[in-house]
């Protein structure tokens, strides 16, 4: 216990100083998560959805706590949690699952919600960006918490970017919360290009209307260690998602992707892919659980998860499992593990490509698919140039970027 | 419509053929699990001591253990005390000539194992064990020509005790899980099986176990080692009484496979499944493992689960020798409230070694079937390959089907991959055959089976037709 313990101690000296910089509602959840996380502790392997994750490792070494608030200028739609309207804020800490350990450490710590919530019937022109960028010359803990609110037939883009602009120990816990209304859009594209020594948890809980549709898409370029959680509940009939990643690791990184998909209603329709490419040492885990609850009739899902291996000291898990309670049902997943096609590589070669280049293209190929299914297009034409170079071991600092220069 | 219920009735009443009771006197032991139990097990079979310390060792080791609960079931809690750990029906009649019970031969002619003259025809040799005892082993004597070994586990602790003692619990060690050392502890009997180098085994070996006695549990062990080139196919078949209680049966099977050696292992699982209500049944809680130890060898398992109440097992595959090879070819049927978690793992130590695994879910009624399956490449498995794929096959809208393949691989030149689907039979195929004047039962029994089709296809000839049979009867009322 000794990892939990630096927290609820923590906690304990600095209760008040929070209870005053957040509000009533985030201020309700904490002794409960407090109790929680104090009774559960950090999940050890043995727990299925953290087989693959170290997450007492992760915690233990001794960081700074961020408790900082966010700006009053934000832009259209979003606002600091005290700002929003008193429906949405009600619904903080409605969708995550507060049983989890690592959520409530978040409800716990957490100072100030970014809340992204657009009204009944509006279609958000240009893309909302949200940029993490963590900076300090201290190791630093982060607790960050989003909630977006669809209402009904609201349509928007959401990009979280995850950015290092200092090279010291970042731990980062986010959990974000997403309800969607009947017939509502939403994408949310996360992009993570950090270093190797920021560790991120992210947990992400959807909860879907009718007919509503979530195109969830997860890029991990750059990192240290990063564990996702993706739990979507599709509550209302005809609702759809699709949730696709990827993930390009090497070195001593470790990924891990951990996602459920909840079919409660019928006549949904899931649709997953994530593709790993590993290097070096790097170490890939990818447990994806599709659930079709009894009554959930005509649901299709589909799930396929395929990787990459570069050399022979990279490793990858993975466990994509179908849990069925309803008959009439399509579902299929498939999963593969494999290296790079010596035919193609030979062909390649042939035609004066050298072999580096050769490894490159493939790689990057095998990764296009992915990208391909974003739907917005200069986030696609920006992903190829930032894979491009990711692979080419470019990537260090995000051009373009004026807050980091 | 009456008519066509009283045959649906008549049909789901006699679904179990095997249910009934054999009147042999046994020879039962009191109930409950002590030192004392395990050491009265060692002294009736009259065990050498270090059988008796290796069942202590596990016992004790047992003592320490708690009852896994991972799996995708819901078990009715197990009294380990309320069980009889020792029956024996063959008591009685060892003052007489040797001669079995005619009750006894009975039971096995109702059951169609051929354990006289028939056998002769069949072709297949026999080991049949009720109870805790092997109560015959036949064509005994044309085996030995060969120097192939095919008799009871105790019989082979008396008369080739080396053998025993070496590969005894040399790939399922007492340590391996709850149900492992448990019978570890108490085994009973169970068939021994030893080919010697180069012989192939001229004929099929074949186990039939069954549990007959009230209130006790099966416990057996077999042991199969196929020495360097040599070749064996073994089947196994199982049956019970219908009884309201669940009856507990925690097997173990090891398997070493040497050089060159093949060894195929069939299964045709039809334990007890429990009534309509999901009353009674056999508690299938089984270690299956074969280690193939030498370059080239080659290990199948096929299976046709479609018995127990609940069957929760894995029969694996340790993949250590340089290109061997391993098979698992799995039909799972799950009606009424039966519960599976049943699939295979493949441990890949040696360099280029390959593994396929086709698994076939069918579930019906209320029941709950699951895959659940382990590929591990571990970094020393060069070039190993594996191939998977589960399908499942959902008839009725409270069943359930699922899917939990779990793949670990820490070799960059292996190539894995995992293939699973889950629907229910098409529509499109029913009209088909409907238009073609076949009743719906008949089409769905003609779809299943040809579904099944790819698995039944490896079970040996006689074995292959009680299998298509057994889907058959198992499905039978459940469709409509």
């Amino acid at each position: 216990m000794s990892a939990e313990k630096q927290y609820i101690e923590f906690f304990g000296e600095v209760r008040d100083t929070i209870a005053i910089r957040s509000c009533d509602e985030m201020n309700a959840q904490r002794e409960t998560a407090l109790q929680t996380f104090s009774a559960k502790g950090f999940p050890s392997s043995k727990v299925e959805r953290y087989r693959y994750a170290k997450v007492d490792a992760d915690f233990s070494p001794n960081y700074g706590i961020a408790l900082t608030t966010l700006t009053e200028q934000l832009p259209p739609y979003c606002f600091r949690i005290e700002n929003a309207e008193p429906r949405v804020r009600a619904l903080y800490n409605k969708v995550a699952d507060n049983a989890d350990s690592i959520v409530a450490l978040n409800t716990m710590l957490c100072v100030d919600t970014l809340v992204v919530h657009v009204p009944k019937g509006i279609r958000v022109e240009h893309p909302i960006q949200i940029s993490n960028i963590l900076k300090g010359e201290q190791d630093t803990m982060v607790s960050r918490r989003i909630l977006i609110v669809m209402d009904e037939m609201a349509e928007a883009d959401i990009i979280v970017t995850d950015r290092a602009a200092s090279q010291s120990r970042f731990l980062t816990n986010q959990v974000i919360e997403v309800l969607m209304g009947d017939g509502s859009h939403l994408s949310l594209y996360e992009v993570e290009e950090t270093h190797l020594l920021c560790t991120r948890f992210n947990s992400v809980f959807v909860q879907q209307g009718k007919n509503s549709s979530l195109h969830h898409t997860n890029l991990t370029l750059f990192n240290g260690h990063t564990r996702n959680r993706l739990d979507v509940r599709l509550q209302g009939e005809g609702s759809e998602v699709t949730a696709n990643g990827c993930v390009i690791a090497d070195k001593m990184q470790r990924v891990d992707n951990n996602t459920l998909i909840d079919h409660q209603a019928p006549s949904c329709q899931s649709n997953e892919l994530y593709k790993y490419v590993l290097d070096d040492s790097a170490v890939g885990a990818f447990a994806g659980k599709v659930l079709v609850r009894e009554g959930a009739q005509k649901t299709s899902s589909k799930e396929t998860n395929a990787n990459l291996c570069a050399t022979s000291s990279a490793r990858m898990f993975t466990q994509p499992m179908l849990e069925i309670y309803a008959d009439d049902v399509q579902c299929s997943h498939g999963s593969t593990v494999g290296q790079m096609d010596e035919a193609a590589l030979f062909y390649m070669r042939q035609r004066g490509i050298d072999e580096r280049e050769a490894r490159l293209l493939l790689k990057a190929a095998f990764i296009t698919e992915v990208i391909e299914t974003i739907p917005l297009e200069s986030l696609r034409d920006r992903l190829h140039v930032l894979v491009d170079k990711r692979l080419r071991g470019e990537l260090s600092k995000c051009e373009g970027c004026k807050l980091c220069q | 419509m009456e008519e066509k219920n009283s045959f649906v009735r008549e049909v789901a009443e006699k679904k179990y053929e095997y249910g009934f009771t054999t009147n042999v006197e046994t020879d039962i032991i009191e109930k409950g699990l002590s030192e004392d139990v395990v050491r009265l097990i060692s002294q009736k079979k009259g065990e050498p001591d270090w059988l008796l310390q290796f069942r202590l060792n596990a016992y004790r080791y047992w003592l320490t253990l708690e009852q896994p609960t991972w799996g995708h079931l819901k078990m009715p809690p197990i009294d380990y005390q309320a069980i009889s750990y020792y029956a024996d029906p063959t008591q009685k009649k060892k003052q007489g000539t040797g001669e079995i019970d005619p009750e006894l031969m009975k039971t096995f002619d109702k059951l169609g194992i051929p354990l006289e003259e028939r056998m002769a025809l069949a072709g297949t040799a026999v080991d049949a064990v009720m109870d805790s005892v092997s109560v015959k082993t036949t064509f005994r004597e044309k085996l030995q020509e060969k120097g192939i070994i095919f008799c009871s586990i105790s019989e082979a602790v008396r008369e080739h005790p080396d053998l025993v003692r070496e590969y005894l619990g040399s790939v399922v060690p007492y340590k391996d899980n709850f149900f492992a050392a448990l019978n570890s502890a108490v085994f009973s009997d169970g068939s021994f099986v030893y080919i010697p180098k180069g012989v192939r085994c001229p004929m099929e070996l074949s186990t039939y176990f069954r549990i007959n006695a009230r209130g006790t549990g099966q416990f057996e062990r077999t042991l199969i080692v196929c020495d360097d080139d040599a070749y064996v196919s073994y089947l196994e078949g199982c049956t019970a009484p219908m009884r309201d209680e669940n009856q507990l049966h925690a097997a173990i099977v090891e398997i070493v496979v040497k050089e060159r050696a093949e060894v195929k292992y069939s299964t045709v699982q039809n334990w007890y499944p429990g009534d309509s209500e999901g009353k009674g049944g056999v508690l299938n809680l089984v270690t299956k493992r074969g280690h193939l130890r030498g370059a080239n060898s080659r290990l199948s398992w096929t299976q046709v689960e479609t018995g127990s109440a609940i069957t929760w097992k894995y029969p694996s595959c340790v993949l250590s020798g340089e290109g061997s090879q391993a098979e698992f070819y799995s039909v799972a049927v799950t009606n009424n409230y039966q519960q599976a978690d049943t699939g295979t793992k493949m441990i890949h130590i040696g360099r280029n070694t390959k593994s396929t695994i086709i698994s076939k879910g069918i579930s019906a009624g209320k029941s709950q079937n699951a895959y659940r399956g382990l590929v591990k490449v571990a970094s020393t498995a060069e070039g190993a390959r594996n191939y998977s794929s589960c399908d499942s096959l959902l008839l009725g809208s409270h069943c359930g089907a699922h899917t939990f393949p779990y793949m670990d691989v820490h070799n960059n030149t292996a190539v894995v991959e995992h293939e699973a689907t889950t629907s229910k039979i098409s529509e499109d195929q029913l009209f088909y055959l409907g238009q073609r004047g076949i009743s719906t039962e008949e089409a769905v029994s003609l779809i299943v089976n040809g579904y099944a089709k790819e698995v039944i296809n490896k079970l040996p000839m006689e074995f292959a037709v009680e299998a298509q049979k057994l889907l058959g009867v198992s499905l039978e009322g459940s469709v409509g």
